[in-house]
């Protein structure tokens, strides 16, 4: 049996988390005090999933940088790897808020967006 | 261009604060709105921080700053409100008269019924810490490092120490791991975390970057650049405990030491600050002291949620398009009072149309000279006579009277002025 | 580089700048060197900016001599080179009864010194003129003739004014040695080649003992680093209106509490002899020093209320006594050596160094005629450097019609201390152009309040980018070493973040 410890970001509380597992399944969630948090748990423990926000490089926009997120949460362990494909693009201004920058990122099923409008110059 | 000079609300801010005021400012009724903005667009402290955690509570979705901030941006300019940026306000004062600054407008006053104060706060700085050591580049605060990194596309190191577990200390702690650089550690001098755990989780714990509670920067090493610092644990009382001293090599120091808002203007305006925000004094309409001004946002006291500000910011505005209505209104219905012939001044200057439905208003004044025959004493408007009556003399010594009465409103309410002419019945 | 000058000043201080400035006066080429990246940037910026009356140094010594001669000059001076300047008259305050008989001292030093204007108050006097002032005031000496001024405008303004009268100055240019002809002095030796001229004058401050050593110039001498660290108070919470000392020690004037040009106020200096001449480090022990001194003036004065600190480095010399047989050795150096041709020598020159600076010009000048140069006086040699516009002093309609003129005038970067872009392009391209954040900062003083550069930083990093035409990675704070960005936030060699 395995235990791991977190804090819950399900909510501001920041409750402290136990998970134990056998192997791959979760035996038991300690410490959480709404259901939200046992969620939380059961996630962090098996696969973890962050959202990611960065910026790409934009020509031709009013600022040199364009900021955009993941919409969406992909695997913790493959932060990196989005991270790296993010800084691969370039865009072109102008931009709007919420199109699409990186259609389905490192194959994830989620997509890197624009965080905001980026005029041309 | 700017082409009124007059506005009925005036925000000063385009942060979320600013943004909220406006458009309740202008769906509340006011039509002329103005917002001033010193960054070359809108949208304030959000265009810098992209990260997530933004809206949760008022669009019920995870938002990154910009998106949050792009939201009320686009409804805003879909409401006819006007828009200054890259301009400075110098002063404003209690008559709510403001007085800006640009490079495309010059040096322009501008007059406002209603006022929102949406400036927002700024960070504490180094000096303010009394840090010893060198003063070398490379000590920044967070907020401006995070800017750098976000919006110019520099990045002011490579190997960092945060002082401050504050949430932009934190935040800035991933962006820079994100972008290629070190953060050595983060400082804390408190016992317990300054910002949000779900900060310490994602941004900290997930990139093993190691917090020390009770700590603090002893001294800076460096003289042209940062080179160290020399990290030092810390009683409860703040007092250095000696031996537990740590060299830590870097080439920059963010601080992210505490927000204090930002009422220099508010000060100009007469505006009276709680000395424990820091930020005005407001009521349940977050209107300060004095009337017709408001503030709504991170000036008037730091929040935690970007949400709650948009939600104070509209109550500000609300209540400032009210004020402005009234004001605008109560104004309106004001009608000077100006000497004509031989007249030197009368008392009162104005008077409100409205009063005189309700009693007598008395006019007193004084003559230039004495005229030692029939007199007439008339009072009328641009196109209509009021009241006229007569008097066998006037003289300078002796104050004269001419009362308004009530029957005579209705020729009032047709005038934008009234006159008094005084003169002999000889020249009538 | 080849060129051949006829007077060449060693380094870009206060001292080095009146002197060029007086020299600028005749015909002949000049030329001022100053290693770091903008003048003044050494004890000349770092100072206590007064103006002092000349009751402080002792009879007898050229301090005294040269203290007592300049400060009347500094109207006419203030007038021409258009820099800030008051006198508010020095207060010395004695606290307790056991305090008066020294002040009463000090004021027949004073007299002694040819000082004039001097007058004794009570307590009560005392009391009306600082409000907040210690309540055991026993009296005070009231200097009148003593001043306030901005050190550094001064400086930039008497070197802009050799400037504007043909000379030359060379920033970031360090002097390494000496080129002889026999026991002649022809020129120098620096990082960016050999200069030649008739006469070298040395006034190169905390290292003018190294300069002058490379000379064979009096081995004995040295400079010793006194450190004097201060606070700057925010003028929103502490208004102290005066010049305030309290009774001099051994050590020195002691921690002032002071007024200043720009409405601040300052405490400061300690005084601590430290041996490395590049240790301009803040110190815990230091600013402890400076709150128990500033109390002992004015009881009520709250740290919390400092939003900077600053610290200089003063040029301790063991010069002996101008005149002989006065036991005293830290005095001015200023001589013509007999051993060394085409050399003027200058050392030691602390506190009351910036107020003496426009006498000790002329008596340089005066002891190179003693040594046979034949000076020409230039048929026109403009005395006055004209004023810029800043924007913080003006009313309403001037900043109008200086937005209407300039649009540039119209974009503030400075919130905290109204400084716009059009000031900072201006000192850009100045005579003596500021380069980097700090020169600028200096001579606007943008960046110097609450925020602390907090909104400015970013933006005068890109106009210095802009209007020199430099990439921002090179822009710096006070020169090479100090750049503030290292790279394009996506210029990355290492791309996994893992």
């Amino acid at each position: 049996m395995e235990e791991k410890n977190f804090i819950c970001t399900a909510c501001p509380m920041g409750c402290k988390l136990i998970v134990r597992m056998e192997g791959d399944e979760v035996v038991k969630i300690l410490g959480q005090r709404c259901r939200r948090g046992e969620t939380y748990g059961r996630q962090e423990a098996i696969a973890p999933q962050r959202m990611v926000a960065s910026t790409v490089r934009v020509v031709g926009g009013l600022h040199p940088l364009l900021p955009v997120y993941t919409k969406g949460t992909i695997p913790k362990r493959r932060i990196g790897d989005v991270l790296a494909a993010i800084r691969a693009v370039e865009v072109k201004a102008p931009v709007k808020a919420t199109q699409v920058i990186i259609p389905n990122v490192i194959g994830t099923g989620v997509d890197v967006i624009a965080s905001r409008d980026m005029p041309e110059k | 261009m700017l082409t009124k000079k007059q506005y009925d609300v005036v925000v000063i801010g385009s942060g979320p604060g600013g943004l909220a005021a406006a458009i309740e400012a202008k769906k509340g009724g006011a039509d002329d709105v103005l917002v001033i903005e010193r960054d070359v667009e809108l949208g304030g402290i959000l265009l810098q921080c992209i990260h997530n955690g933004f809206g949760l509570q008022t669009f019920k979705e995870d938002l990154p700053g910009p998106e949050y901030a792009q939201r009320y941006i686009n409804e805003a300019k879909t409401l006819g409100i006007t828009f200054l940026m890259d301009t400075m306000v110098m002063d404003v004062t209690s008559q709510r008269k403001l007085y800006l600054t640009s490079r495309d407008l010059g040096y322009i006053e501008v007059d406002a019924h209603a006022i929102v104060l949406a400036m927002g706060c700024r960070e504490r700085t180094r000096a303010q810490v009394r840090i010893p050591g060198y003063r070398p580049n490379g000590v920044f605060t967070a907020g401006t490092a995070q800017r750098w990194v976000n919006v110019e596309g520099y990045m002011p190191g490579n190997n960092f120490v945060i002082l401050g577990s504050g949430d932009i200390g934190m935040i800035m702690a991933r962006r820079l791991t994100f972008e290629g650089a070190h953060v050595e550690r983060v400082l804390e001098i408190q016992s317990y975390l300054s910002g949000l755990s779900r900060n310490y989780v994602q941004c900290l714990d997930d990139w093993g970057i190691p917090l020390q509670l009770q700590y603090t920067v002893k001294k800076i090493i460096g003289k042209n650049r940062v080179e160290a610092i020399e990290a030092v644990a810390v009683d409860d009382k703040w007092n250095f405990i000696p031996g537990s001293e740590e060299i830590i090599p870097c080439d920059t120091l963010l601080l992210s030491v505490g927000l204090i808002p930002e009422n220099e203007l508010s000060k100009k305006a007469g505006v009276l600050l709680d000395p424990v925000t820091g930020g005005p004094y407001v009521d349940e309409h977050f209107q300060t002291s004095v009337p017709g001004i408001f503030a709504a946002g991170n000036v008037v006291h730091v929040y935690d949620l970007v949400d709650y500000v948009s939600m104070a910011g509209s109550e500000a505005g609300r209540s400032a398009a009210e004020f402005a209505l009234a004001e605008k209104e109560r104004s309106a219905r004001y009608i000077p009072l100006v000497p004509g012939k031989n007249v030197r001044y009368i008392v009162p200057h104005k008077l409100d149309k409205q009063a005189l439905e309700n009693g007598d208003i008395s006019l007193q004044m004084r003559v230039t000279k004495p005229i030692e025959e029939d007199v007439w004493l008339e009072v009328h408007g641009e196109e209509n006579s009021i009241v006229r009556r007569s008097e066998r003399y006037v003289r300078p010594g002796e104050m004269v009277t001419i009362v308004l009465k009530p029957k005579m409103a209705a020729e009032v309410e047709k005038a934008g002025r009234l006159t008094v002419d005084i003169y002999p019945k000889s020249e009538a | 580089m080849q060129e051949k000058y006829d007077y060449l000043v060693i380094g870009g201080g206060v001292v080095g700048a009146m002197i060029a400035r007086w020299l600028s006066r005749y015909e002949g080429k000049l030329l001022l060197i100053e290693k770091e990246a903008d003048i003044g940037m050494g004890s000349s910026s770092a100072n206590t900016a007064i103006v002092h009356a000349g009751y402080d140094p002792l009879p007898g010594s050229l301090k005294a001599l040269m203290n007592v001669r300049a400060n009347p000059m500094w109207d006419q001076l203030a007038g021409e080179l258009n820099f800030p300047f008051e006198r508010r008259g020095d207060y010395v305050v004695a606290i307790g009864e056991e305090e008066r008989p020294l002040v009463e001292k000090l004021m027949q030093q004073g007299i002694k010194n040819g000082v004039p204007g001097m007058v004794m108050l009570d307590a009560g006097e005392m009391r009306s003129r600082e409000r907040d002032i210690n309540p055991d005031v026993s009296g005070a000496l009231w200097a009148t003739t003593g001043g306030i001024c901005d050190p550094f405008q001064v400086t930039v303004a008497a070197a802009e004014n050799a400037v504007i009268n043909g000379a030359t100055v060379l920033l970031n240019t360090k002097f390494e040695d000496f080129i002889w002809e026999g026991n002649r002095v022809i020129g120098v030796k620096t990082n960016r080649g050999d200069f030649f001229a008739r006469w070298v004058i040395n006034s190169a401050g905390i290292y003018s003992d190294a300069v002058m050593h490379k000379a064979g110039v009096r081995p004995e001498f040295f400079i010793k680093p006194r450190k004097g660290e201060y606070f700057i108070f925010d003028r929103a919470e502490v208004q102290i209106h005066n010049v305030l000392f309290p009774v001099p020690s051994s050590r020195g004037k002691g921690i002032l509490v002071t007024a200043t040009l720009h409405e601040n106020t300052i405490v400061g200096p300690n005084a601590n002899v430290i041996d490395d001449k590049e240790d301009t480090s803040l110190t815990k022990e230091g600013m402890d020093e400076l709150l128990d001194g500033a109390k002992k003036l004015i009881p009520s004065l709250n740290l919390r209320h400092s939003i900077a600190n600053f610290v200089g480095l003063r040029p301790m010399g063991n010069g002996p006594c101008y005149t002989p047989g006065i036991n005293y050795n830290n005095d001015y150096v200023i001589e013509v050596p007999s051993s060394v041709q085409g050399f003027v020598n200058l050392g030691g020159i602390e506190s009351p160094g910036l107020t003496s600076a426009p006498a000790i010009a002329e008596m340089v000048v005066d002891l190179m005629k003693d040594a046979g140069e034949e000076f020409v006086a230039k048929k026109y040699w403009d005395p006055i450097r004209p004023p810029r516009p800043r924007f913080a002093h003006m009313t309403h309609q001037e900043r109008k019609l200086l937005c209407d003129m300039d649009p540039r005038y119209g974009r503030v970067i400075c919130r905290c201390e109204n400084v716009t872009e059009g000031e900072i392009i201006r000192e850009i391209h100045a005579p003596i152009p500021a380069t980097t954040y700090d020169a600028i900062k200096r001579r606007t003083w943008l960046g110097t309040g609450r925020c602390q550069g907090g909104f400015d930083m970013l933006r005068v990093v890109a106009i210095l980018s802009r209007e020199l035409g430099i990439s921002p990675l090179k822009v710096t704070k006070r020169g090479t070493g100090s750049e503030f960005l290292f790279r394009q936030t996506k210029d990355l060699e290492v791309s996994d973040v893992n």
